[in-house]
């Protein structure tokens, strides 16, 4: 490792209370979003973050770029525990850690032309551009992600999905953060528009020297992009390592079973590949069970998974053994597993 | 502009029949406050009884709208058929009344949709909604209604179905709503099932567990399966042949096998090109250029030139017709032969 | 296709950064970029595909044909070029009962503004010996029980249903949403406690309040009234603001310049306003009609405005006991008073279409 982790999660949690009652309101319980998520992001890294519906995983991001705060918990910047800033020093925190949203309908204000939407982190943050300077800087961020520039005074509804991420961006890169929090960045994307975008993303992390945090549920393109991934299960990380490790060398029964329920896009591949099909559904994060909180669900559970919670650190066996299967899992059973089969699409098969 | 009506060769093994629907050049247009959308220009496919059919299609391809017109449940207005033929079982659907349609739309012929939250009503039980089902089709009893609603639950394995039957949609989870819309659409054990991206809404675990049903059931029930997505790996995991849409109209068809290992159209190309491979990573991903049409402007020629690596004058000026390709296979591409030899 | 070579670096606690494998600045596509770039058809109907960025990233060729100021090549995605307001306004202009509605609402502001541009008389001009008299040329209304002109009475008494209502629907309007507006945008206990307020004035019977509030003042001026209708009135508007305020909030666009380090000052005027106040212009719209009603209502039980203020009420209230032998004094207060009513209600009705796009 050549340089200390520019961004750092320390055993986050954050817990939603769940209340009862009108005017006097009774706590009952919490959803347990967040429970416990440690991670590194290294300058000019890409951590993916992948998960089902509902794992925490946006929520995760929204604790980083101070939308949420922790119940319990640290976020470093640089070292420094940036978690329970406010005010002055939250700002100028926040111009570093910037996100791009999910939704390009949703994310861009309606009523604002472009240039205000993409100018309005410089009138937040006056002194990264002095006034007169503003215009022209939003017409180079417009160009940087591949827009015409003369589309400054236009409205975000004459714009189509993949333009309107683009626009997003733009926002986002304003401010020239070191991080950007990318939650389903092209998930609302029609197909032939992601790549577009995921290739616009990778220019720009080459550009300006930008960390990602990419959050997603599409496994492929979250390889494709990432250095390293991490798996999230009800509020937790179960497995965390490089993206050969995880995607080739997966050591949780978790990971086993999201990657190999991926839909490949080779028809070649129906044949001779093993589903592990889970029983059941994901468990309520308001009542996680104990223990493991995958084992509801894992064929491999045993008493043990109930009474003892299981680390996130290279399991015992694989401890001695170097290599890609030593790699953080929260497992107490871990074993290897191939579950990717051939991913190319026409597989070796294609002409060529 | 020259539209082709030419009917999709079937596929090579033997029908014991005709197929079970046969869609023939069918248009269908949105008459909006700004102008005319053209969603459906001359769409023809057929589907045989135990076939999965995969029309596959990215955001106002016009793959729903399609379904939509095959159901009868456009909503008019703004939507218009404007011209074909939907035979089902050799009936022209789009003649037939609405009494008639209904009926033929209850028994024979099921929808399943996307969002099952909203295609379910919340304020009435999952097991009434299923009662009713054979209540209004079949003339059954409340109480023998029930019970087929539990048998049904339990076929699209529900756990503990007979419990759950009084239960309301918001209090099953995503996976099991879409269960629901299943038993729903089987209840009647219709021929045709159109599935309008079924799994796109759940999560990739569940997405594996509700693909595996739908297919068993349809194997069981020898239905005939639209599977309408714009996911490739849900595509090649269950279809038999597989119908390409872009710009209202249907690019290329060809058996799933095939399509996947040599494409013959520019447009499936890319999209196989631009899903992220193990080998690519590191570069660029191969990105369509440009955007998807706008279905009132529709370019002239074929409707891909302008985002197309391989457009010439002839593509901006002739529609292609759907040229044969191999028996069972068709592009709409005029140099579909460069196409498919190229890599 | 040769298999993909292992990528991983060695196994660490957290792996290095890893940089693109070879030179990254290398030819601009890989082996599956486009065969040939193909001039683009400037009059493809398509939104053009963008900037140099973008271009040079999907194909070389693009790139030296388009500079950036290639300008959109069809209509594209931008057919619906207006904003919600200018499309509600489109959609207004050609509604006719908007049309109706508005032509008479100006027709009712400049006659409350300038009544002797249409009735040359004196409200106040009695002439006893005309009492309850019918209609006759130049009094076409006929006369009341003291023998004033009843045309000239429902001109002049179109100020006080104008002004009642106008400034009745102003004050809940701005008092509700401002005090909805927080309490959605805050939330805590100030919401709770707010929400549980406009419960109490939500309790209230307007008449009954009215006889109550207003039996107490002797003034006869306006604003007493309006003051009542704001008290009783602004629960309502601030039920709909806060409703729509806590719906704009959860928009990605007010989090992302939340992210960006937005005051609130700055979220509530830049983002939430602007987009939350649609509902608030419609309900408003439409309580005018019932604020109009409900001033003629107070003044006919005699605890609104009082004489010598000229209003429609307080015309309907004296008619009432000579409904049997003097009908049209009651009829064309009351015809004056039901047309404005429904006029403000057809606006707002117009007006909700026009900007809910659920109706679109």
């Amino acid at each position: 490792m050549t340089s200390e982790p520019i961004l750092e999660a320390r055993a986050l949690v954050k817990h939603y209370p769940l209340t009862q009652g009108v005017v006097i309101k009774r706590r009952i319980g919490a959803v347990k979003a967040v429970d416990g998520v440690s991670f590194d992001l290294a300058a000019g890294e890409t951590l993916g973050i992948v998960g089902e519906s509902g794992c925490g995983k946006s929520t995760v991001a929204k604790l980083l770029v101070h939308l949420e705060r922790p119940t319990r918990g640290q976020i470093l910047y640089r070292g420094e525990d940036i978690s329970h800033l406010s005010g002055r020093a939250l700002k100028a925190v926040r111009r570093n850690i910037q996100m791009v949203f999910q939704d390009p309908y949703t994310s861009l204000n309606p009523r604002m032309t472009v240039g205000d939407i993409i100018g309005e982190p410089y009138d937040i943050h006056p002194e990264v551009a002095p006034k007169g300077d503003r215009r022209r800087k939003v017409r180079d961020l417009l160009d940087v992600v591949g827009l015409n520039p003369e589309y400054i005074n236009r409205y975000p509804h004459q714009f189509s999905g993949g333009q309107r991420q683009r626009i997003g961006i733009a926002r986002g890169l304003a401010l020239r953060p070191e991080i950007i929090v990318a939650d389903e960045p092209v998930s609302a994307l029609d197909v032939s528009v992601q790549a577009q975008v995921i290739n616009l993303l990778e220019n720009l992390q080459q550009e300006f020297n930008l960390s990602y945090i990419f959050i997603a549920h599409d496994l492929s393109v979250v390889r494709h992009i990432s250095d390293r991934v991490a798996v999230m299960y009800l509020g937790r990380l179960v497995e965390i390592g490089t993206e050969t490790e995880i995607y080739d060398h997966p050591t949780h029964p978790y990971t086993q079973a999201l990657l190999s329920a991926v839909p490949v896009p080779n028809p070649e591949a129906r044949e001779h590949r093993t589903r592990i099909l889970l029983s059941g559904d994901v468990p309520s994060p308001a009542h996680p069970p104990s223990g493991c909180r995958f084992r509801t669900r894992c064929w491999k559970a045993q008493e043990r998974c109930a009474l003892e919670v299981p680390l996130l650190a290279v399991p015992a066996v694989f401890r001695t053994t170097t290599g890609p299967v030593a790699h953080d899992s929260a497992c107490h059973f871990a074993e290897e597993r191939d579950v990717v089969p051939n991913t190319e699409p026409g597989g070796a098969g294609r002409k060529g | 502009m020259t539209l082709v009506n030419e009917p999709i060769p079937q596929p090579a093994t033997p029908a014991p029949a005709g197929p079970l629907l046969d869609v023939r050049d069918l248009h269908v247009e949105f008459r909006m406050r700004d102008g005319v959308a053209h969603a459906v220009n001359g769409v023809s496919y057929s589907v045989r009884a135990g076939e999965t059919l995969a029309v596959l299609g990215e955001s106002g391809s016009g793959k729903s709208v399609t379904a939509q017109a095959i159901m009868g449940i456009l909503d008019s207005p703004p939507g218009y058929v404007t011209g074909g033929q939907v035979l089902f079982q050799g009936r022209d659907l789009l003649t037939l009344g609405r009494e008639e349609r209904r009926k033929v739309r209850g028994a024979h012929m099921a929808m399943i949709f996307q969002d099952a939250l909203s295609a379910l009503n919340p304020v009435v039980s999952v097991g009434a909604q299923l009662g009713e089902m054979y209540e209004v089709h079949r003339g059954m009893s409340r109480r023998s209604a029930r019970k087929k609603a539990v048998e049904l639950m339990e076929r699209v394995r529900i756990p503990a179905a007979r419990t759950r039957v009084g239960d309301y949609p918001h209090q099953f989870s995503g996976g099991m709503r879409q269960r629901i819309m299943i038993a729903m659409a089987m209840a009647l054990e219709p021929d045709l099932i159109i599935a309008d991206e079924p799994t796109t809404a759940l999560d990739v675990t569940v997405q594996a567990q509700v693909m595996e049903l739908l297919a068993e059931l349809q194997h069981e029930l020898n239905m005939g399966l639209i599977l309408i997505t714009h996911d490739l790996g849900v595509v090649a995991d269950v279809a038999d042949t597989i119908a390409v849409m872009y710009a209202g109209r249907i690019v290329e068809t060809a058996p799933v096998h095939e399509i996947y290992r040599a494409p013959a159209h520019p447009y499936t190309r890319g999209l196989l090109d631009s899903i992220p491979r193990v080998d690519q990573k590191g570069q660029e991903l191969y990105a369509i250029k440009g955007l998807p049409p706008n279905l009132m402007h529709i370019p002239s020629g074929c409707p891909f030139h302008p985002r197309c690596p391989r457009a010439r004058d002839i593509c901006r000026k002739d529609h292609p017709p759907l040229y044969d390709v191999a028996p069972g296979r068709a592009s709409a591409c005029h140099f579909w032969e460069e196409t498919l030899n190229d890599e | 296709m040769p298999e993909p070579p292992p990528q991983g670096p060695p196994p660490g606690s957290a792996g290095p950064p890893q940089g693109p494998p070879g030179p990254f600045q290398g030819p601009p596509h890989g082996p599956t970029g486009p065969a040939q770039g193909s001039p683009h058809d400037p009059n493809a109907a398509i939104a053009p595909t963008g900037g140099p960025a973008f271009d040079l990233a999907s194909s070389e060729a693009q790139t030296l044909e388009h500079g950036p100021g290639q300008e959109p090549a069809g209509p594209g995605p931008e057919v619906r070029v207006g904003s919600l307001w200018s499309d509600a306004w489109r959609d207004l202009r050609r509604n006719p009962v908007f049309i109706i509605s508005a032509l008479l609402i100006l027709f009712l502001i400049v006659i409350s503004i300038w009544p002797s541009l249409i009735a040359s008389g004196s409200p106040y001009k009695a002439d006893l010996a005309k009492a309850q008299g019918g209609a006759e040329p130049g009094h076409p209304f006929g006369y009341d029980v003291q023998g004033r002109d009843l045309y000239t009475r429902v001109v002049y008494g179109a100020r006080a249903s104008i002004v009642v209502g106008v400034c009745a629907t102003a004050g809940a309007a701005l008092l509700g949403s401002l005090l909805g507006g927080l309490a959605g945008f805050f939330g805590g206990w100030g919401d709770a406690v707010l929400s549980r307020i406009a419960d109490i004035f939500f309790g209230i019977p307007i008449v009954l309040g009215g006889l109550v509030f207003l039996s107490v003042i002797t003034s006869g001026s306006v604003w007493p009234v309006v003051g009542f209708i704001v008290l009783l009135g602004w629960p309502q508007i601030s039920r709909i603001a806060r409703g729509s305020v806590v719906t704009v909030k959860q928009n990605d666009y007010v989090q992302a310049a939340r992210a960006l380090g937005a005051g609130s000052g700055r979220l509530l005027l830049r983002h939430i306003a602007p987009n939350a106040i649609a509902p608030v212009i419609v309900v408003a719209t439409i309580a005018l009609g019932t604020y109009i009603a409900l001033e003629a209502t107070l003044s006919y039980l005699g605890v609104g405005l009082k004489p010598p203020t000229v209003s429609w009420g307080i015309d309907i209230s004296a008619a009432s006991t000579h409904i049997r032998n003097a009908p049209h004094m009651l009829l064309w207060p009351a015809g004056a008073l039901s047309l404005t009513v429904l006029a403000f209600i057809m606006l707002g009705d117009a007006v909700r279409d026009a900007l809910d796009p659920k109706l679109r």
